[in-house]
């Protein structure tokens, strides 16, 4: 199946947009300047970008602790964003979530989440609208190798498969949960292959790949879309950082993190790709390159000189306004 | 005798009973680290918060043992495993997780003995870690000890400096029911004097921190340091203050509250828990159940705002209880008429 140039562009300019972003918060981070710990989604960017190219702004999302890159992925607002990572009042979130909790449902982003594997079941209630109101949509979770290993997890497969929901559960098996390697945590060590067990088609993938991601997502989103139930996409890629900023990674070998970079870098092999078949030219690549690092870092400088909210703030939204 | 870390503390409490007692051992997640990643064969991480460190280089995988991100069956297996007859240590990384896993503690570990009689005993330790202050966010920063004290069978302590820590993590330990050891993230490099040996402070004994007879201060885990920070700036006030910090909420030690409010009239309990229910509310209550006729003034709670934490620094610095605002309920408390 051949993609259209310009969602090629679009598929393209998304990656590169994780990518130029996750660096510069990696920057950003050893100067001290981000509030809190971050997770980076850099090694991965063909997995969100895969799943949400196929995807309406009615679809719906829900995210990780390593969510920065599904935001960029399911288009929310940049600025917006990183100033909810800085925690600044005009932050998606106002300030109050942070890089673990953002949240755009203006473009069906369900939230990134802190609780490893809460995610899962909140997709399937989104998927829940197409049998209660009959709206066409498709609902998908980012899922951790290490979170796949959550009863919350198992639970919500086995919940969208009885009930035939159109939800995608997306396994992002980057091979490690923090410090532990998906050797030790996985009982069978096949993802899915136990979510195959619940009864609903379930590839197993190159993650770096973004083409490998994309034609599993067009698939499952099909049948999600004509009520056929979940399916269950592993997508096995690379973390190239550590778990969070400031891991040391003792755990990792130099060669190992040397050859992620050479072997399974998504952009590199996209770029590759698409410049062997033709089908786009290096030099229009280059030049979403150009502008998108003046986009992210216009966009860091804004986040950081806005300001912290207004401690009134503090007691906001607990409840509905006048309700409590 | 020598000075030790709040996290130093903690890890040689685990050692020591480890070397005491084999059926002693401890499981969580990444409390080695390093676990299934190629060659590696040392420890990555010694608990993300390095509360476990060192301990599985003496101990090894059989008594220092690696999970899967499973809280359910983590918590299950060890209230399983302590009324097996073993005594675990369950490490529940944070304590917001404890919605994960709630039903293995609550319906499970905390009601076998009184279910099943004295068969059913549960010596089981959760240490787990809560508290405000390092922007940490809403899911990762929450103090819900008042909740865990809500429940018969459990045991709950908030340790708030490094002697206590080590005490009551080896009086929790041998206990021989479940005890929710309560660690405040804020605290692990706080530096003290600290024995080398084994010793067990009592579960259920409170400490008089600062003796003074104006106004009795409870404070709870951080609350108590910065209770400790007031007491100059209420001293040029002309008020003197009595601290204590209970270590232990349940069980509490309500003799110690009660014999320092017949002294000074006056309570103020600092909690960093959610207001509702809080566990503060629940000391003013006793105290004015049981010694009414002492009070010389209302009894007051500071909490936080009965919101979730925030991220933003500025809101969790405004979301804590602070000096200022101990300063300024004590002055209240002490010129009520
Ligand atoms: C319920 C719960 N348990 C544990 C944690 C701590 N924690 C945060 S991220 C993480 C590892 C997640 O691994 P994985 O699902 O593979 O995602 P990755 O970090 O690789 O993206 C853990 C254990 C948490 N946030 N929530
Ligand atoms: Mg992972």
């Amino acid at each position: 199946m051949q993609l259209s140039r310009d969602k090629l562009l679009d598929a393209y300019t998304r990656m590169k947009k994780i990518r130029v972003f996750e660096e510069t918060m990696r920057d950003e981070f050893a100067k001290g300047t981000v509030p809190a710990f971050i997770h980076l989604y850099i090694g991965q960017e063909a997995i969100a970008t895969g799943i949400c190219v196929e995807l309406t702004d009615q679809d719906t999302i829900s995210s990780t602790h390593r969510g920065h890159g599904h935001c960029i992925a399911k288009k929310s607002n940049l600025e917006k964003m990183t100033m909810e990572i800085f925690c600044r009042a005009d932050g998606l979130c106002g300030g109050k979530g942070g890089s673990m909790h953002i949240a755009d449902l203006s473009v069906g982003m369900l939230g990134a989440n802190a609780i490893v594997g809460a995610n899962a079941p909140i997709a399937v209630g989104a998927a829940l609208k197409q049998r209660v109101t009959g709206e066409n949509l498709v609902s998908v979770a980012f899922i951790g190798d290490g979170a796949s290993n959550q009863g919350a997890v198992f639970e919500s497969m086995n919940l969208a498969s009885v009930l035939k929901l159109p939800v995608l559960f997306v396994f992002e098996n980057n091979g490690y949960a923090e410090f532990t390697g998906i050797d030790y945590h996985c009982g069978g060590g096949d993802i899915a292959g136990r979510a195959g067990g619940f009864g609903m088609p379930s590839y197993k993938l190159d993650g770096s790949d973004f083409f490998a991601v994309q034609e599993a997502a067009a698939e499952a989103v099909e049948r999600a879309r004509k009520g056929e139930g979940p399916s269950a996409i592993e997508c096995v890629a690379k973390r190239w950082y550590g778990h969070f900023e400031g891991d040391p990674q003792h755990y990792r070998t130099k060669e190992e993190l040397a050859t992620i970079r050479r072997d399974f870098d998504p952009l590199i092999i996209f770029r590759q790709k698409v410049e062997e078949a033709g089908l786009v030219e290096g030099k229009d690549l280059d030049m979403i390159d150009e502008d998108l690092s003046s986009q992210v870092s216009s966009a860091v400088e804004k986040a950081k000189n806005s300001p912290l909210p207004d401690v009134k703030e503090l007691t906001t939204n607990v409840y509905e306004e006048g309700s409590y | 005798m020598s000075i030790k870390t709040y996290r130093e503390s903690i890890i040689e409490a685990m050692v020591l009973e480890m070397r005491r007692d084999e059926k002693v051992f401890v499981i969580g997640e990444d409390i080695s680290g390093g676990r299934g990643c190629g060659d590696f064969d040392g420890e990555a991480a010694g608990g993300p918060m390095g509360l476990t460190q060192g301990l599985w280089a003496e101990f090894g995988a059989k008594r220092v043992i690696d999970t899967p991100i499973s809280e359910t069956a983590i918590m299950g297996a060890a209230a399983g495993a302590a009324l097996s007859g073993l005594r675990p240590i369950a490490e529940l990384m944070f304590s917001d997780f404890f919605g994960v896993c709630f039903d293995q503690i609550y319906n499970q570990a905390a009601k076998f003995r009184f279910m099943y009689g004295e068969q059913g005993a549960t010596p089981l330790v959760i240490r787990t870690m809560i508290g405000a202050g390092i922007g940490a966010g809403p899911q990762h920063s929450q103090s819900p000890y008042s909740i865990f004290a809500n429940i018969p069978g459990l045991k709950v302590v908030t340790p708030s400096n490094p002697y206590d820590a080590k005490g009551l993590l080896i009086s929790a330990i041998r206990d021989n029911d479940p005890v929710m050891f309560c660690e405040h993230k804020a605290l692990l490099g706080m530096e003290g004097e600290v024995p080398d040996e084994a010793y067990e402070v009592p579960l259920g004994k409170g400490r008089i921190i600062k003796e003074g007879n104006d106004i009795t201060i409870v404070a709870i885990g951080q609350m108590v340091g910065i209770a400790q920070n007031c007491t100059s700036r209420l001293e040029e006030k002309g008020i003197s203050v009595e601290i204590i910090d209970p270590r232990s909420l349940s069980p509490f030690d309500e003799e110690i509250v009660y014999d320092s409010v017949e002294k000074t009239g006056r309570l103020l309990v600092v909690d960093e828990s959610n207001p509702v229910c809080s566990f503060g509310s629940w000391i003013t209550s006793m105290v004015s159940d049981e010694v009414f006729s002492s009070l010389k003034a209302p009894t007051k709670v500071l909490t936080p705002p009965h919101c979730p934490v925030p991220a933003a620094p500025n809101l969790e610095a405004t979301y804590l209880p602070n000096v200022d605002r101990i300063v300024e309920a004590s002055d209240y408390l002490v010129n009520y008429s």
